[in-house]
């Protein structure tokens, strides 16, 4: 028995036998030829195919996977018909008499070389592409069919690093799993394995090799571990464990698509907490109500000046199409000395927890908050937009807040611009304060969510970046259940709606007391949710 | 020449599929068509070099066309950039 670590980057197990893609990957021998012309002629008619085989898969393909995915062949096709690219090969065959496999294998390797330098993560994936289409034309010219994937039987797939091209035809019935040498969490297998619900694990590096074609193995995609030939009491091990997991699998898709409604027919929202829009893929997988937390940080982290009005409304809008109708709640900036851009200029602060940070930085600099308002509101005409103010304390912070917003629409209005007239302001509940007092708070806003990691730290003085505390950390702290109920309770009482979108929301250990208080939007990470909807419908 | 300037306001900047499209749609045009980002150009018609350039949101670009189409060409590649990027 081999025991191999990667990278998981697509959940489950899976066992049976592995496959290995054992492609055209070696370089192309160099041949010199005695009439170039003809050779650039058989160039010529190799791409003209390929083109051609390209325009095909992306009909097929759009059929089965949709647009998105289909996309891909398109790009191709526009590669092969790039001058510089074609101007490369046929110049290489006319300069050195060389054979057109090599001519174009060469092309490859320095195009995507070209790609792979660059600095964008997006624009480093193209490399793939390049190699990838390229393959497609030496297939051609040397006469060999594109491999059959996944073949008759179902099996486990092993690659140095699967093309672009290769994952779109995969016939999902035939593949139980991958692994590959390379690639990483967010590489096209990765995004693909995950998108399809097939166990995969990544980055195996040299552990990888050609001799395990045809034996056994078990893929725990959870873990980053693969099993090449387990002996019995291990295989019987995973056995066990893959039955489990499959049978839970099974279990938790019989709610997908439904509705969580309590025994008492009590609606409760079960939604996704979100960093990005690149996240957006797992949210639609994972069954959400909507997206209880969209945290705008990523716009701000990681430039150098203060994200345009225009980039954060392209960013908003794309979110709230994606979920089609579905809520999505946005908050505003919430950084500080410890999460900060250095374009801000914060200065470094002693204790930053309590510090100067989240509303209180929007406040004192109302023009980057009132960029933000703008690109929010403006973003609202495209879908079903919250507004989420981190940070409060107080009923003025809130008045001064609203101020801004209705100073914003007014601005929008008079403009012209369209936004929503019916957007949900709402308020973090995360700090004690804020809790207290939330009967004055809830005559003031459309919502409350309440973020219990930082109502956590506050409540219990206990910093959550300090691992000596951590054992005076207890997450179900009678105080801290208290302050719950009584923000909730508060809510209903003026008539809005409350949520919780810290990480206890996922705690099912905890869902009973939330759907005894009424709570009515549960906000997690979105592999959490449907063990909720579980926990809520199954009784 | 006519030339403009145009804003990346798309938060993937110029992206593979639109720029093979506004490659498409420059070689429609007899025209030279030259891309400037900072002190890198590229000739419009071609994929690679435009993708090679590696602009990104927020970025200023400039469009310079030269030929006897050119006021036609410019005039359908700013209508292209604003509505694709």
């Amino acid at each position: 028995m081999t025991v191999l670590q990667g990278e998981g980057v697509s959940r489950g197990v899976a066992s049976g036998r592995l496959r290995f893609l054992r492609r055209d990957a070696q370089a192309q021998p160099r041949r010199e030829v005695a009439d170039p012309e003809a050779e650039v002629a058989r160039f010529d008619k190799a791409r003209g195919e390929a083109v051609v085989q390209l325009a095909k898969l992306y009909v097929e393909t759009k059929a089965r996977l949709g647009e998105e995915k289909s996309l891909l062949f398109q790009i191709h096709q526009m590669m092969l018909e790039d001058l510089d690219y074609r101007d490369s090969v046929t110049g290489m065959i006319r300069d050195e008499h060389v054979n057109a496999e090599y001519a174009v294998d060469q092309t490859a390797a320095q195009f995507s070389e070209m790609f792979a330098q660059m600095d964008d993560d997006y624009m480093k994936e193209r490399a793939a592409d390049v190699l990838d289409v390229s393959r497609r034309v030496i297939r051609l010219l040397t006469g060999r069919e594109d491999e059959e994937l996944g073949g008759s039987e179902p099996c486990i797939i092993a690659a140095d690093d699967l093309a672009p091209s290769e994952t779109a035809r995969l016939d999902r019935s035939k593949v139980l799993g991958f692994i590959t040498a390379r690639g990483s969490s967010n590489s096209h297998t990765a995004i693909f394995a995950r998108t399809m619900g097939i166990p995969a694990v990544v980055g195996l590096g040299d552990s990888l090799l050609e001799e395990f074609d045809g034996k056994d193995v078990f893929v725990d995609g959870g873990s980053g571990q693969v099993y090449v030939d387990p002996d019995a009491r291990t295989a019987a091990e995973l056995e066990n464990r893959r039955d489990k997991e499959t049978a839970h699998r099974r279990y938790l898709d019989t709610f997908r698509g439904r509705e969580a409604v309590t025994p008492t027919g009590h609606k409760i929202l079960v939604c996704a907490n979100i960093g990005a829009p690149t996240d957006l893929e797992a949210v639609l997988g994972a069954d959400a109500d909507g997206i209880g937390l969209f945290r705008s940080e990523f716009l701000y982290l990681g430039r150098d000046n203060y994200p345009p009005e225009e980039d954060q409304y392209q960013a908003y809008r794309q979110v709230l199409e994606a979920m089609d109708g579905r809520m999505v709640v946005i908050r505003t900036l919430d950084i500080g000395a410890d999460k900060q851009a250095d374009y801000f200029q914060l200065p470094k602060e002693e204790n930053p927890a309590m510090g100067l940070r989240a509303i209180r930085i929007c406040l004192t600099r109302p023009e980057v908050f009132r960029t933000q308002l703008r690109a929010l509101y403006r973003a609202s005409a495209h879908g079903k937009l919250g507004i989420m103010f981190p940070m409060i304390t107080s009923v003025s912070e809130v008045l001064r807040v609203k101020e801004m917003c209705a100073q914003v629409r007014a601005e929008l209005k008079a403009e012209g611009v369209p936004f929503d007239e019916k957007v949900e302001l709402g308020i973090m509940i995360e700090t004690p304060a804020a809790a207290v007092i939330s009967d004055l708070l809830a005559r003031e806003v459309d919502f409350f969510s309440i973020g219990t990691n930082d109502l956590t730290q506050y409540t219990l003085a206990v910093d959550r970046q300090n691992a000596q505390v951590e054992s005076f950390c207890d997450r179900h702290h009678e105080a801290l259940l208290r302050l719950i109920r009584t923000t909730v309770e508060n809510a209903h009482a003026a008539g809005i709606w409350a949520g919780i979108c810290g990480e206890l929301a996922a705690d099912t250990t905890l869902t009973d007391f939330f759907m005894e208080l009424g709570v009515d939007e549960l906000s997690m990470t979105p592999g959490a949710i449907l063990e909720t909807k579980a926990k809520i419908l199954d009784r | 020449m006519t030339q403009f300037q145009y804003n990346i306001t798309d938060p993937n900047g110029l992206h593979a599929r639109p720029a093979g499209l506004l490659v498409k749609e420059a070689q429609k045009f007899s025209s030279t068509v030259t891309l400037t980002r900072g002190e890198k150009s590229a000739d419009l018609k071609r994929l690679f070099a435009v993708m090679g350039l590696g602009v990104k949101c927020g970025e200023t670009v400039k469009v310079a066309v030269e030929g006897p189409d050119e006021t036609e060409a410019a005039k359908t590649l700013e209508k292209f950039f604003q509505e694709n990027f």
